[in-house]
Order: structure tokens, then C-alpha cells, then sequence
């Protein structure tokens, strides 16, 4: 079963509430899915397709375009090596070199304990602090192969576990809009007059 | 070319002094976005508070939103998010009574080379929020969408536990300080495409739809924009200027900077300098010459090397040599001289560059983020890509060369904005170019292998077999560093 759990789905309906339009919830709710599942499953599409009243393929048809969502199972944490124009520049191919080797996987695949998923990434917003790796989205700046490799000596033995949650979980804390401070998303089409602080000037 | 590469760029380097801010230093200058970054915990409403935070709000609604809206159009707030459209004259294009308008703050900061957004997002979430709600406000915006990009967990956390302090003391959310004023904030997640940071993919990813550009017209999301309605898209900079200008007003805005580009600008700069890092500078006086060289900046090139070349504005923008070290961040003037200062994002490579496979690594980068709506970028782009790659590999032919151009000119026909060059002869060719796509990620996949042959020649002319010569490729050839 790989369907949203009873909780996710009250955490789903919670974000639904905060779009104008259903759709608008569509990523957001994969998102949930792989965080539940590490990583994104025909069910759980089916299920968010249910949620926000799409077909299956339209979430899919979306959820297809964006690179963070996996669709085959994922290590337990997913490192991503920038290589693009400034990393380059300060050795990130060498670094790449040097991750594959170290873990016996080529890059897009996961190692044979399931617990690392190396790959090629794009520009990381770290810039200045090449050449940079993500693990799980959390950065690691100037990396060299010797912090690489203390990096995955301490992903194995789980020195890290409290900083880096399992592939799948964005943020460790998620937004709470309280129900009484909350103005509300409103349909557009329900809309017809401007907000209270605006005074409409006469045509 | 080999390992110890990378071990020795890590010890030479310098590291910044906050390590809570990666790669920023402050500096004997104004500082108006970054007045914060000192202390560690500025992400807290505590420390944002204790620092003037949401004084700036009080300030705004103790005016009417008109007044505030002209506050900003005098301060000449240019966007920073690359094109640099002035955001008060923004807002102004939204049509006259169409309700409910949207706010979209654009936090899909993944320009090559640019580093600023995320930065303001980990280390002052609270002035993004203050800049949002002024916004709104002058601006008659009902719903604000912040949409960070899906690979920043951090800026995810910092900015979600920002909202929900924000929420609890009463700046967001129904009758704002006891006012008329409300509106949401909502933290929405990116899963990761380069092309939705173009304002109108932005919107169709926020739709939950695939992050394609729309077709043009019309123009401006002010006009028709998230479902349809008005939309102000702002980026994430632009808008954590507003709690200063007010706080502060527009003339102690303007004061900074220079009167076309006022205030000041966050500028990354990586690659081959002594201190890469993020600098908040002032606008349209300090010069790229400033910068790369500057005591307070760079400080040189690394190993007392020679500059070879530099990418002046984000992986977008044509390349500067040092022909064009003395222009200054003021965007006609780079313009004029074939480039554009976009993002913020200056990536150096010094005299030991391989320019072909540092040109490889930037259309790489554009072929693989085209969404495929546009066949000049979807094709072309790929093309592009693996003509690139084999003259890299040294398995090029100077056919090859020509291929690029002609593939080219298929998504930027004509006349291609590109430096000057003293050392070739060549006269600059002024930006922007004109294109065959709906949005500029084609174009860009173009720019970096053309600044590069333009400006570089001789290392493609090495590189390639000639017609009628014998193939012979150095075993060294396509190592790419």
C-alpha cells in the first residue's frame, strides 16, 4: 500500500485548503507522497489525483517534468554532485570521478545497501563555495575527496541521522496557517470586489 | 586536471567570517538586505524585531496604499531577478478594478552562478515576509504564493518557522496591526525545473501544471496572470528591499547607488578568484574591476594568475574578457558593451581555464532545463549540447565549428551580442539578441559556446581536425578541467 496514510491525508487536505484551485496542491502532495514513501508510486498518484479531482495521468503528466520526483525506489539518502559552470570550474568532474569510484556505482544509480543514490546535478545556488554536493538537499561546500569520504562514512554510520531526515523529507518542520488568522483562498470566479483596504478610485 | 585540483583550491581559500552565511562578507559599505547576516540567529522574529524588523510594515500602513506604491515607484526599485524591470511600474500594470490580485514571489533562484536569493531566505526570512506584505498592500493583493525552489531545504525550514511566527504575532493573516489589511502568505514547494523561474512557467508550475513558459501576449502576469487574474511577480531581492524604503523612504534609497541603479545589488561571484563570495555592493557605481580586484572584494585572481575570462550577469549572459573590467553595474552600459548584468552571478576563470569545456558545462546545463515547448531550444539546445561535448572529446571537425553557428542562428537569428575584444579587432555587438523562443532558456544554451569561440578562437581552432588533415587526439584531450 503506498496510498496516502489516514494522517497524510489530513495533512493533504490542509494544504488543498490553502490553494484558490485544487490543482495548485498538485506538488505539493507528491512531494507528501515521497516523503512518505521515498519516493513517488502509480498508487500514491492515484490517490493525490483523487484528492484534488484530476486524472491519475495528469498528475503524472505534471509530476513527470520535475527532476526531484523519483519514480523507482531511491536510497535512503540521494547525494547530488553540482557540475555545472562554477563547480566545474573549481573540479567537480574530478570530484565525481572520485564519488563513483569510492562508492562502485556510477552516477544514477544506488549503491547494493540501498542506502545511497549518487547523481549528476545542476546549479545549487552555492556558487562561491564550490565545488558542492547536496545530500538530500542539504548542502556541503568545498567538498574534497577527503570530506567526501568522512561524509559517507558518517551517512553509514549515522552520525548524521538528527541533520539529514530520509529521502523524501523536505523540511523537517511544515507551515501551519491557524485557522483563525487564515483570510481564506477563495475561488477567483467567487470574487467580485476588491479588498477592504483598497478604496476604489471613480472610473 | 587531476586531483590534488580540488585539495588545493580548498586550502587556499578564504572562508567567510559568518559560518551561518556561506561565502558572504560584509564590508565598509551600505548594507540594506544583509544588515542582518552579522548575527546568527537573524532568521528569528526575536532577533528581527530587535533590529527594526516590521517597522517598515507599521510604516507602510500608516500611509494609504497609493502613497506607498509611489514611495517604491520613486525609489526605482529595478527587479532583481534578471531583466531588472523597475517593480513600482510593475505593479502599475495591474488593470483597474480586477479582483482578486496575486502576489507570486519568485524564490527559484537556480541561475548558474547565482547565489543571493537563498542566502536571504536562510539568513532573514522575516524581511522577505515584511517586503511581501508591503507589497501587498500598496499593490491590493489579496493571496501571497512564496515559491522557494524545491532543492533549498534549508531556505524550506528557515521560511516555513519565519510564516509561522509571523502568523502568531499578527503580521499575516486577517486585520494585519488592527487594520483593513490582510492577506495569506503561503509557502509553496518547487520539485525542481530551471525554466520555472520565467515568471508566466513560474505560474503554470503554482497551477500544478508542467513549468512551461506561456505564449506572449500578454506580456505581463499583471495583466493576466495566476488563474488567470492580476499577478505581481516579484523576486526574492526586490522585495526584501521594500521594509528599508518604508522604513527609510525613497530618497534614502536613491541616496545609495547611482540615480538610473539605485541602492544596492547582492553579486556572487565564484570561480577563480582569490575570496569567491556574496557582496552587497552599490549599484551602478562599483565596477566589475572593483569587484574581481577589490581589498573588500576578491581580491584577484587566485595564484596571482591572469583573468582570461568572465561571465558578467548568470550562465545567460555573453562573456566579458578584461577589455571590459572598468564598466560598472549599470545595466545599459553593460548592454552597450554586449552583455547583460542579469542575476547577479559573476563566474571568473583565469589564464588556466579550458574554455571549450567551461562553455561545455553552461550549454550542457540549458539542454538539459529546455521544457521542450519551443523546437528551436528542445532541438537545437541538444544539438548544441553534443557538437559541444565532441569537439571537447577532440573528436571535432572544424565543420563542427561551423554547425554550432549555423544551429545557432536558428534560435538567435541575426546579429549575436558579444564584447569587444582588443587583443582580435572585434567591435562589441550590443544585447539583447532576437530570438525564435518563447522564453530565454534557448537562447542561452546559444550564448556561452558563442562568447566563447567569438572571444577564444584559437582554443577550438586547437582543438578540431581540419578537412583533409590526419586525426590525431592527446591522450589529455576531454579530461574538461
Amino acid at each position: 500500500m503506498s496510498r496516502l496514510s489516514d494522517h497524510n491525508v489530513i495533512v493533504a487536505k490542509e494544504i488543498i485548503a490553502r490553494y484558490p484551485k485544487p490543482k495548485s496542491a498538485l506538488i505539493p502532495l507528491v512531494h507528501l507522497s515521497q516523503q512518505q514513501n521515498g519516493y513517488v508510486t502509480d498508487d500514491a498518484m492515484r490517490h493525490v489525483a483523487e484528492l484534488i479531482d484530476v486524472t491519475p495521468a495528469e498528475v503524472y503528466g505534471t509530476a513527470s517534468f520535475y527532476e526531484m520526483f523519483r519514480f523507482e525506489p531511491t536510497g535512503k539518502y540521494l547525494v547530488n554532485i553540482c557540475g555545472t559552470m562554477s563547480c566545474q570550474l573549481m573540479g567537480a568532474e574530478s570530484l565525481m570521478h572520485h564519488a563513483e569510484h569510492t562508492l562502485g556505482v556510477k552516477a544514477g544509480s544506488t549503491t547494493s545497501d540501498g542506502l545511497i543514490t549518487l547523481q549528476h546535478a545542476e546549479c545549487q545556488a552555492a556558487c562561491t563555495e564550490a565545488p558542492t554536493l547536496q545530500v538530500n538537499y542539504r548542502h556541503r561546500y568545498r567538498v574534497t575527496p577527503e570530506a567526501f569520504d568522512e561524509l559517507i562514512a558518517d551517512l553509514r554510520s549515522g552520525a548524521l541521522d538528527a541533520e539529514i531526515p530520509p529521502h523524501g523529507t523536505l523540511g523537517r518542520n511544515r507551515q501551519q496557517i491557524p485557522a483563525d488568522r487564515t483570510v481564506g483562498a477563495p475561488d477567483p470566479d467567487d470574487v467580485t470586489e476588491g479588498p477592504a483596504w483598497i478604496q476604489v478610485s471613480p472610473a | 586536471m587531476s586531483n590534488d585540483h580540488i585539495s588545493r583550491e580548498n586550502t587556499d581559500r578564504v572562508v567567510s567570517p559568518y559560518p551561518w552565511a556561506p561565502g558572504f562578507y560584509p564590508g565598509d559599505r551600505p548594507q540594506i538586505v544583509t544588515s542582518r547576516f552579522q548575527y546568527d540567529d537573524a532568521y528569528t522574529l526575536e532577533r528581527y524585531h530587535a533590529t527594526g524588523g516590521y517597522e517598515g510594515l507599521r510604516a507602510a500602513l500608516a500611509k494609504s496604499p497609493s502613497e506607498v506604491s509611489e514611495e517604491v515607484k520613486n525609489a526605482t526599485l529595478l527587479g532583481r531577478g534578471g531583466a531588472g524591470f523597475p517593480a513600482g511600474t510593475k505593479w502599475g500594470f495591474t488593470p483597474q478594478g480586477v479582483w482578486p490580485r496575486y502576489l507570486v514571489v519568485n524564490g527559484d533562484e537556480s541561475e548558474p552562478g547565482t547565489y543571493k536569493d537563498r542566502l536571504l531566505m536562510e539568513c532573514d526570512p522575516h524581511q522577505l515576509i515584511e517586503g511581501c506584505l508591503i507589497a501587498s498592500y500598496a499593490a491590493g493583493l489579496s493571496q501571497c504564493f512564496l515559491y522557494i525552489r524545491g532543492e533549498m531545504a534549508l531556505a524550506h525550514e528557515r521560511v516555513a518557522a519565519a510564516l509561522d511566527e509571523a502568523y502568531a504575532a499578527g503580521y499575516i493573516g486577517k486585520n494585519i496591526l488592527g487594520t483593513d489589511f490582510g492577506v495569506d502568505i503561503v509557502l509553496h514547494t518547487g520539485a525542481g525545473a530551471y525554466v520555472v523561474g520565467e515568471e508566466t512557467a513560474l505560474i503554470e508550475s503554482l497551477e500544478g501544471e508542467r513549468g512551461m513558459p506561456r505564449l506572449k501576449p500578454p506580456y505581463f502576469p499583471a495583466a493576466v496572470g495566476l488563474y488567470g487574474q492580476p499577478t505581481i511577480v516579484n523576486n526574492v531581492e526586490t522585495l526584501a528591499n521594500l521594509p528599508f524604503i518604508a522604513k527609510e523612504g525613497a530618497a534614502a534609497y536613491t541616496a545609495v547607488g547611482t540615480a538610473t541603479s539605485p541602492g544596492t545589488r547582492m553579486i556572487a561571484v565564484s570561480g577563480h578568484v582569490v575570496r569567491p563570495g556574496v557582496y552587497e555592493i552599490v549599484n551602478g557605481s562599483t565596477t566589475f574591476r572593483d569587484l574581481l580586484y577589490g581589498d573588500e572584494y576578491c581580491q584577484g585572481i587566485r595564484d596571482g594568475n591572469d583573468l582570461k575570462a568572465f561571465v558578467p550577469g548568470g550562465g545567460s549572459a555573453p562573456w566579458f574578457t578584461a577589455d571590459q573590467l572598468d564598466i560598472p553595474f549599470e545595466g545599459p552600459q553593460a548592454g552597450a558593451a554586449g552583455s547583460m548584468l542579469g542575476s547577479g552571478a559573476v563566474m571568473v576563470m583565469d589564464s588556466t581555464t579550458d574554455i571549450p569545456a567551461a562553455a561545455l558545462s553552461l550549454v550542457r546545463f540549458y539542454a538539459h532545463e529546455s521544457c521542450g515547448k519551443c523546437v528551436p531550444c528542445r532541438e537545437g539546445g541538444t544539438w548544441l549540447y553534443r557538437l559541444v561535448q565532441r569537439v571537447v572529446d577532440g573528436h571535432g571537425t572544424d565543420a563542427d565549428l561551423q554547425t554550432i553557428l549555423d544551429v545557432g542562428q536558428s534560435i538567435c537569428p541575426g546579429d549575436m551580442p558579444h564584447a569587444s575584444s582588443e587583443r582580435l579587432g572585434l567591435d562589441a555587438v550590443p544585447f539583447p539578441y532576437k530570438m525564435t523562443t518563447i522564453c530565454f532558456v534557448g537562447p542561452s544554451a546559444y550564448v556561452p559556446i558563442h562568447s566563447a569561440m567569438t572571444l577564444f578562437p584559437e582554443d577550438f581552432d586547437a582543438l578540431v581536425t581540419k578537412r583533409g588533415e590526419r586525426r590525431s587526439i592527446p591522450v589529455m584531450a576531454g579530461a574538461g578541467e
